[in-house]
């Protein structure tokens, strides 16, 4: 069984000043179910890459409104077009919401520990993502699916409220279309006229195909989810050290100066978001934290 | 009947089962067919048997005045359908419906409860598996409740 990675190494060093937002164009608008939008992104000024690895975030600025933390959600294998894809929930991604191609918002960023899917080579790889969770997972996909070769079986297992809340709809058809990819769609509720899966996405664990004792899991979503997922891994027989979540919290400055997103003896910002399981499992039942 | 004890032998819910508790099981099983699209049982009927599912899909589904007929969950190969026969006053409390082509094993549950009645360690080897199946689905269905997908931002 392989050790398990250190994720602080994997993270890129930040070339920009950390605290200054980058202006990045909008190039495209798609909007993925009724509350949820992928936005395009082009930098402007002489930045002409955004380099990024999977699991890394980034510090979006709307321009009189605020700032937010946003996953990245696109390919990193283009570092030309920055991705991000968001539900409107709050007076930030309602502001972005309304945001046209041609608009202009800051980007900090990358920060973060990534998805360590180097480590995963010669393993089974499974994810398990619920809602807009899958966002944050995307990037390491397409990373596993352009280097399908080194993993053993890929599995993703994705859970999420209704049929009408189901992102990146027509790439999921794609990859479930290839005869090497594992995908497993369910949702909470459906009408009649749904002819997939009705369940929690924890009810795929066990009947997924992968080998427990050579699996690398990565899972994101609510954290109840995330908290139920693991134990249905654990139960499978996936090592902890095996399985890595992403963590949300309020992260402000994103460089661990501020203390806004301290969870435990940790910030999510800087020595995550994504975390190896048994590094935070304790904190995540305890409330007070 | 060969068949039917090989397939029921190694499906996890009849693991450690003793030969004769597992000849009346086995006594009470038959294999039944269901076209897609066709209901295998309803809210409100007599509950008399629970089923294996071999293959297909069956969806549990509840019918609502306004939305029409709401999928609960849909359970698969390997799943077991219906408990309702082991609880006074012994009626459905679902629909259930195949999504395509299902075959199961359907055992006999009105047989089951008066051998239950007579023999309560069958009755409690019996209680017990159900009561696994019955918490998975409470902790599925408290979950479901909980609407995480709907404040994630």
């Amino acid at each position: 069984m392989a050790t398990a990675p250190d994720l602080q190494s994997l993270k890129v060093d930040y070339k920009r000043n950390p605290m200054l937002p980058w202006p990045f164009q909008i190039s495209r608008v798609k909007r993925e179910t009724e509350d949820t939008f992928t936005i395009e992104l082009q930098p402007l000024g002489d930045l002409e890459e955004f380099t990024f690895l999977p699991g890394q975030f980034n510090m979006i600025y709307v321009f009189g409104v605020g700032e937010i933390p946003i996953s990245i959600s696109g390919d990193p294998a283009n570092p030309r077009t920055l991705v991000h894809t968001t539900r409107a929930v709050g007076s930030v991604t309602k502001a972005m919401d309304k945001m046209r191609r041609g608009d202009i918002l800051g980007i900090r960023g990358p920060y973060g520990t990534p998805w360590p899917i180097d480590h995963a080579n010669g393993q089974d790889v499974v994810f398990v993502a619920g809602g807009i969770g899958l966002a944050p997972l995307r990037p390491a996909l397409y990373e596993v699916v352009a280097q399908r070769e080194r993993y053993g079986k890929v599995v993703l297992l994705y859970g999420t409220r209704t049929p009408s809340d189901v992102l990146f709809r027509q790439e999921l058809e794609n990859w479930r279309a290839r005869f090497d990819l594992e995908i497993y769609v369910t949702v909470d509720r459906a009408m009649s006229g749904w002819r997939g899966n009705v369940g929690v996405v924890t009810n795929l664990i066990s009947r997924a195909p992968f080998d427990p004792r050579n699996t690398m899991a990565f899972v994101c979503g609510p954290e109840v989810m995330m908290r139920f997922t693991t134990m249905e891994l654990h139960k499978r027989g996936v090592d902890n050290d095996h399985i890595f979540v992403s963590m949300e919290r309020n992260m402000k400055c994103a460089i661990g100066l501020c203390g806004h997103c301290q969870f435990g003896s940790v910030f999510v910002c800087k020595d995550g978001p994504v975390f190896r399981y048994n590094q935070i499992k304790d904190m995540l039942v305890k409330w007070e934290i | 009947m060969e068949d039917l004890k090989s397939i029921l032998a190694e499906h996890p819910f009849f693991k450690g089962l003793d030969e004769e508790h597992f000849a009346l099981i086995v006594g009470c099983a038959s294999n039944v067919r269901i076209d897609a699209g066709k209901m295998i049982l309803r809210e409100g009927e007599e509950a008399n048997h629970f089923y294996l599912i071999r293959s297909g899909k069956v969806t549990l589904q509840l019918m609502t005045p306004n939305k029409g007929p709401v999928i609960i969950e849909t359970l698969d190969e390997g799943d077991i359908l219906g408990w309702s026969w082991l609880v006074p006053p012994y009626t459905w409390h679902f629909d259930a419906k195949a999504l395509e082509l299902t075959r199961m094993i359907a055992l006999d549950g009105k047989c089951l409860r008066n051998k239950c009645e007579n023999d309560h360690h069958l009755g409690y080897e019996l209680l017990k598996r159900f009561a696994d199946i019955m918490t998975k689905r409470l902790a599925s269905t408290r979950l479901q409740l909980l609407d995480i997908y709907g404040d994630r931002s």
